[in-house]
């Protein structure tokens, strides 16, 4: 790892004062568990780490009403074992408790989950000329890309964003509060992700210099997580689906579904929503949800597989989300 | 680069040293303070042989930077027997032989340890879903689940 002059800030401002306005001299360090991998592959190679661990009110998980708040600097674990998390959010608690293992957990925070750099093999080795370190094209598009999108559209790189609490946040309207230089403002989680294309863009819209303070969470839908994955613990999800909707009268509405590991960022399944707004949600119509999910996919060579996990994933949060028998479980 | 002055309690101890500002806790660990019992398996997070309690929470000490502990408490394999004997789950280990090159074993113990501190009573799910973080290429992990299920029975 490069050496690099450590910081521990105690307030948002001085932190945010000591951010760079473009991406690549500094980080920001919450748990570590993805900057000090990417410092140890010289993937990541600042001269300054700046500590949030040092401001007080980043972290902590406050209920109201209407909403649940929770700091950018939450450890994982803590918002998986948070009861109000658990009874209100529990799509969110879900994707919170299947990250890692429970070190990665204990370290591992929200806001380090939503700005985490992705996982794909290419972007991860020093040795490879990554379209995002400043190669010419995207390696993974013609390459080995077996864990790489199915929604592959327009994208100049084909990586999947790796949050699996982004696709929850999404699909519960979640709005995030970050800090820079010139104050505070809210951003949708559904416009925090942008598909990056060059080595000075991120997974996220975010500037160098801003820090998010906190994700706030609307209460009173139905909602639930569902991962396929290849172990089942301790291992990213092939693919993942979150869904939202109020449930009146055994009727589904304001349907939100979410895809998570099948394209650069989470992607909005906007015709999986519109095949389950207003129906009674049953084995059958979740299944047709599913169907409409594909919509518009395009995978590349090795990851095809990735339609059928796709429909099964969205049926499976859809059910889990109104509280059906879960009967995939044995 | 200047070094960085640190004070935490290790294993009950207050403890003094100084490192750069890349060195993780397990280096410090290791090579400053001679507690060799956490082992460096992958050094990225995946293996869990570097396991230590951080204010009591499992963390792997190869992904936490040494600067990073000022003030607080560590707890390593090398603090779980006291001058009266082995820990309940280290007997157990021995017992059950959940170990043959014993290499993931101080990690295994730490998180262990870490579970049966919060749920002393654990369902063998329990026990799974809390070691997930843990790899063993020798034994196959069924002895070492054993191991930690009689030491909850044995302690209770």
């Amino acid at each position: 790892m490069k050496n690099f002059t450590y910081y521990r800030p105690t307030t948002v401002e001085q932190a945010v004062a000591l951010l760079d306005n473009k991406w690549g001299p500094v980080e920001l360090l919450a748990g570590g568990t993805d900057l000090h991998d990417l410092q140890k592959e010289y993937i990541a190679q600042p001269d300054k780490v700046v500590s949030l661990n040092g401001i007080r009110g980043l972290s902590g998980i406050k209920a109201s009403g209407s909403a649940i708040t929770i700091g950018a600097n939450t450890k994982l674990a803590d918002i998986a074992e948070n009861s109000a998390v658990r009874k209100h959010l529990p799509g969110l608690a879900e994707a919170a408790s299947q990250v890692g293992g429970p070190q990665i957990r204990n370290m591992g925070t929200l806001g380090g989950n939503l700005c985490q750099r992705n996982r794909c093999w290419y972007f991860r080795d020093e040795h490879v000329p990554c379209l995002l370190r400043g190669g010419e094209k995207c390696l993974a598009i013609n390459g080995e890309n077996r864990y790489h999108a199915c929604f592959t559209d327009s994208y100049a790189c084909v990586m999947v964003h790796p949050s699996t609490l982004a696709p929850v946040l999404i699909a519960l309207a979640a709005k995030a509060t970050v800090q820079g230089p010139k104050g505070k403002r809210e951003i949708e989680l559904s416009r925090f992700f942008q598909a990056p294309a060059k080595a000075d863009e991120r997974e996220h819209v975010l500037a160098a210099n801003e820090i998010v303070l906190s994700v706030s969470i609307p209460i009173g839908s139905k909602n639930a997580s569902y991962e396929v994955r290849h172990k089942q613990s301790y291992d990213w999800p092939l693919v993942q689906a979150a869904a939202a909707f109020d449930l009146k009268g055994g009727k589904a509405s304001n349907v939100r579904i979410v895809l998570g590991h099948v394209a650069p960022v989470p992607l909005l399944a906007g015709d999986a929503a519109k095949a389950l707004e207003g129906q009674p949600v049953n084995e059958e119509t979740a299944a047709e949800a599913g169907k409409a999910a594909i919509k518009g996919a395009k995978p590349l060579s090795q990851t095809g597989y990735k339609l059928q996990l796709v429909q099964v994933a969205v049926k499976r949060a859809i059910l889990t989300a109104a509280g059906a028998k879960k009967y995939w479980q044995v | 680069m200047r070094k960085i002055h640190v004070h935490a309690q290790i294993n009950g101890l207050p403890t003094d040293f100084l490192c750069e500002p890349r060195q993780s806790l397990l280096e410090v660990l290791r090579d400053e303070l001679r507690l060799t019992g956490a082992k460096e398996g992958c050094n990225n997070g995946n293996c869990g042989a570097c396991n230590v309690l951080l204010d009591g929470r499992l963390v792997n000490a190869c992904c936490v930077l040494a600067v990073e502990i000022e003030g607080r408490t560590v707890e390593t394999v090398e603090g779980m027997a006291t001058p009266q004997g082995l820990h309940p789950l280290q007997r157990c280990f021995m017992q059950d032989a959940a170990l043959q090159c014993g290499i993931c074993t101080p990690g295994f113990l730490v998180a262990a340890k870490a579970l049966l501190d919060r749920f002393p009573h654990p369902s063998e799910q329990q026990v799974r879903h809390y070691l997930a973080g843990n790899l063993c290429r020798c034994t196959g992990y069924d002895k070492i689940v054993r191991a930690v299920m009689d030491a909850a029975e044995s302690s209770s």
